[in-house]
């Protein structure tokens, strides 16, 4: 039974059709990767996911609800929380604030309550701020707390966005390419964690990754993409000894 | 240098949990409060409209500090805040209703206004702000039946419940109350998720709208109660100027206004308060300026204009944290003396901003 469903989906700008009727599905509390080479339409994948882009046919449904239907940010309220490739932090904020823009989905307070700052807005910040105590302690991340995220190296940008989407309790995870530009001590940390937020929180987790060892590692089940199409689906095993998959990124033979 | 320890989430949220701000705060407040007592007739009048300033400093600090926003028309905010508030007493609505009526009308406008460019960034946002500000000054010169036109509006009397206050102080107190309660106000909205939505939405709308920011409406908020704010500032202002006219909400004073939450540091409520006294100060220095140069320099027309233009464009060359970025500075340096390096505060070069989708 898949949570996520993706079914003949189709992306085009202008001429070039980014993705061209891709379907699959993604299971309850699996680790998912999609590899490709560059512009095979990975990302694309994700920012239709998340309403950045909008496809030209084709359906993307969770859980049943039309995700199309939605506005961009009501996405995560159905639990689908994502990062960006280029980290997509709030510069001038503290990494704890970074954190609360992560609970907005949460908030249920309004601009007046605010104002006066009622019981309730004091109430709903201790909440908020020990969930992402919690997140923080998961992902080793305390002394991070009060630095600025323009005063943070880059390894540590990327934890500080992974933990940001957590930070929206979510169902499923959209990753693109959380090891890119981390060292292999980070990349080993991050594969660490995925597993302990696929298994402790029973978070799904989709991403997009380049890192082999990365994937092989971790991930459950692996789709491989070029030009905008699905190439291979299965274990990774399976889809890098599939041959179109070789070609794609090794090239054809000479004939 | 003091580091706080912290021990229980209160010591995050709650304002002025910092011993030093908590005192340079209560010394303000103080100065404040007993300002009528050593500070006599003219220069209590004075003291208000710097009030006032700061209460439209911080409207326009909403906006453009919070929630990166750029307007061009907060004159007009003023303006229907100014003109509203009068007419209302005109018709006898009581002060304690026609107030909040006024800086009501005025979020209003500034909600219409935030709708209609709620898509719109940098010069697009200015110009249309901008054309907001011609437009409405164009009203209140045109629209004579209400306003009285160019031939001007009087601005009745301050009253609480039928006593009317008259006299400076009484008056100095009212705004200074005003003025606390809208920072308080403005203060609690940024500790709270509010405050953070804008600050999102500012540094980036992709990331923003993922994590369940609806963008639009965060925009339009910010611009209602900025709106609201500076209308506030201008129903008060209004018993300053005595008599309304419409070309004192011209371009100009939203050029000034720009002037302050810049000058003062985008991005702080502090910024809003210095860049008020910036503005308050500086035609006063450039009144004694023109008594050392040449008539004919100093009597030039469009001096002032000139020297405004001239200080925001330094400020933007050399000092984009404003005069709040400079005190900043300043107290690191004291604090850490004699340890204080300029590395600590050069900023650092992004890594990757390749990929945006606006």
């Amino acid at each position: 039974m898949s949570d996520l469903v993706i079914e003949n989906l189709t992306l085009s700008f202008g001429g070039v059709k980014a993705i061209n009727d891709v379907s699959f599905g993604v299971g309850r509390g699996e680790i998912y990767a999609i590899i490709g080479p560059n512009g095979a339409g990975k990302s694309t994948i994700f920012n239709a996911i998340s309403r950045i882009y909008r496809p030209d046919s084709g359906a993307i449904r969770f859980r049943g609800e039309d995700l199309l239907a939605r506005p961009p940010h009501q996405v995560v309220d159905l639990g689908i929380a994502r990062t960006f490739q280029n980290i997509e932090l709030f510069e001038k904020a503290t990494v704890l604030d970074n954190l609360l823009v992560g609970r907005s989905a949460k908030v249920r307070t309004n601009p007046l309550q605010e104002w006066f700052f009622t019981r309730r807005v004091r109430e709903e910040e201790y909440a908020h701020r020990r969930r992402i105590e919690e997140i923080l302690d998961l992902l080793d991340m305390q002394q991070y707390r009060y630095e600025r995220v323009a005063d943070l190296s880059y390894g540590a940008r990327k934890n500080v966005e992974l933990a940001r989407a957590l930070c929206a309790d979510p169902e499923i995870l959209l990753l693109d390419e959380p090891a890119s530009g981390l060292n292999p001590e980070e990349t080993t940390d991050i594969s660490f964690w995925l597993k302990d937020i696929q298994q402790e929180l029973g978070v799904t987790i989709l991403m997009v990754e380049h890192d082999m060892n990365l994937v092989r590692r971790i991930s459950d089940r692996c789709l491989a993409m070029a030009n905008g199409e699905v190439l291979a689906v299965g274990s990774v095993a399976e889809v890098q000894a599939n041959p179109d998959v070789q070609t794609a990124y090794l090239g054809g033979s000479v004939s | 240098m003091q580091v706080q320890f912290k021990t229980h989430y209160r010591q995050d949220i709650d304002l002025l949990s910092d011993r030093g701000t908590r005192f340079r705060v209560v010394l303000a407040l103080v100065l404040a409060v007993s300002a009528p007592l050593w500070v006599g007739g003219y220069y209590l009048g004075e003291l208000s409209i710097f009030l006032t300033y700061i209460l439209a400093g911080l409207g326009l600090m909403v906006l453009m500090g919070f929630s990166g926003q750029v307007s061009f028309g907060h004159s007009a905010f003023l303006g229907i805040g100014a003109y509203g508030h009068s007419v209302l007493l005109g018709h006898g609505v009581p002060f304690v209703l026609s107030l909040p009526l006024a800086a009501a009308l005025s979020g209003v406008a500034g909600a219409v206004l935030g709708r209609a460019v709620s898509k719109m960034h940098g010069f697009y946002l200015a110009i249309a702000t901008l054309a907001f500000a011609i437009i409405v000054e164009t009203v209140l010169g045109e629209w004579t039946a209400v306003t009285g036109g160019h031939m001007g509006l009087a601005v009745p009397e301050m009253e609480l419940f039928g006593y009317p206050l008259t006299a400076d102080w009484q008056t100095y107190y009212v705004i200074l109350g005003l003025v606390l309660f809208c920072i308080l106000g403005v203060a609690n909205l940024m500790r709270s998720p509010t405050g953070r939505r804008m600050v999102a939405v500012r540094d980036s709308e992709t990331s923003a709208r993922s994590l369940g920011v609806d963008i639009a409406r965060t925009r339009i908020l910010a611009f209602a109660i900025s709106a609201t704010i500076t209308g506030l500032a201008g129903a008060l202002l209004a018993h300053m100027l005595f008599f309304l006219a419409p070309e004192a909400f011209a371009i100009n004073e939203s050029l000034k206004l720009l002037l302050m939450v810049i000058v003062g540091g985008l991005g702080t409520i502090t910024g809003a308060i210095f860049g008020a006294i910036f503005v308050t100060i500086l035609p006063n220095l450039i009144s004694l300026l023109g008594e050392v140069l040449p008539s004919s320099i100093a009597e030039a027309a469009g001096l002032e204009q000139l020297l405004f233009g001239a200080i925001i464009a330094a400020f933007i060359v050399f000092e984009p944290e404003g005069l709040y970025g400079r005190w900043r500075k300043l107290r690191h340096f004291l604090e850490t003396f004699p340890y204080y390096k300029r590395a600590t505060f050069v900023r650092q070069k992004r890594y990757l901003k390749t990929e945006r989708f606006r």
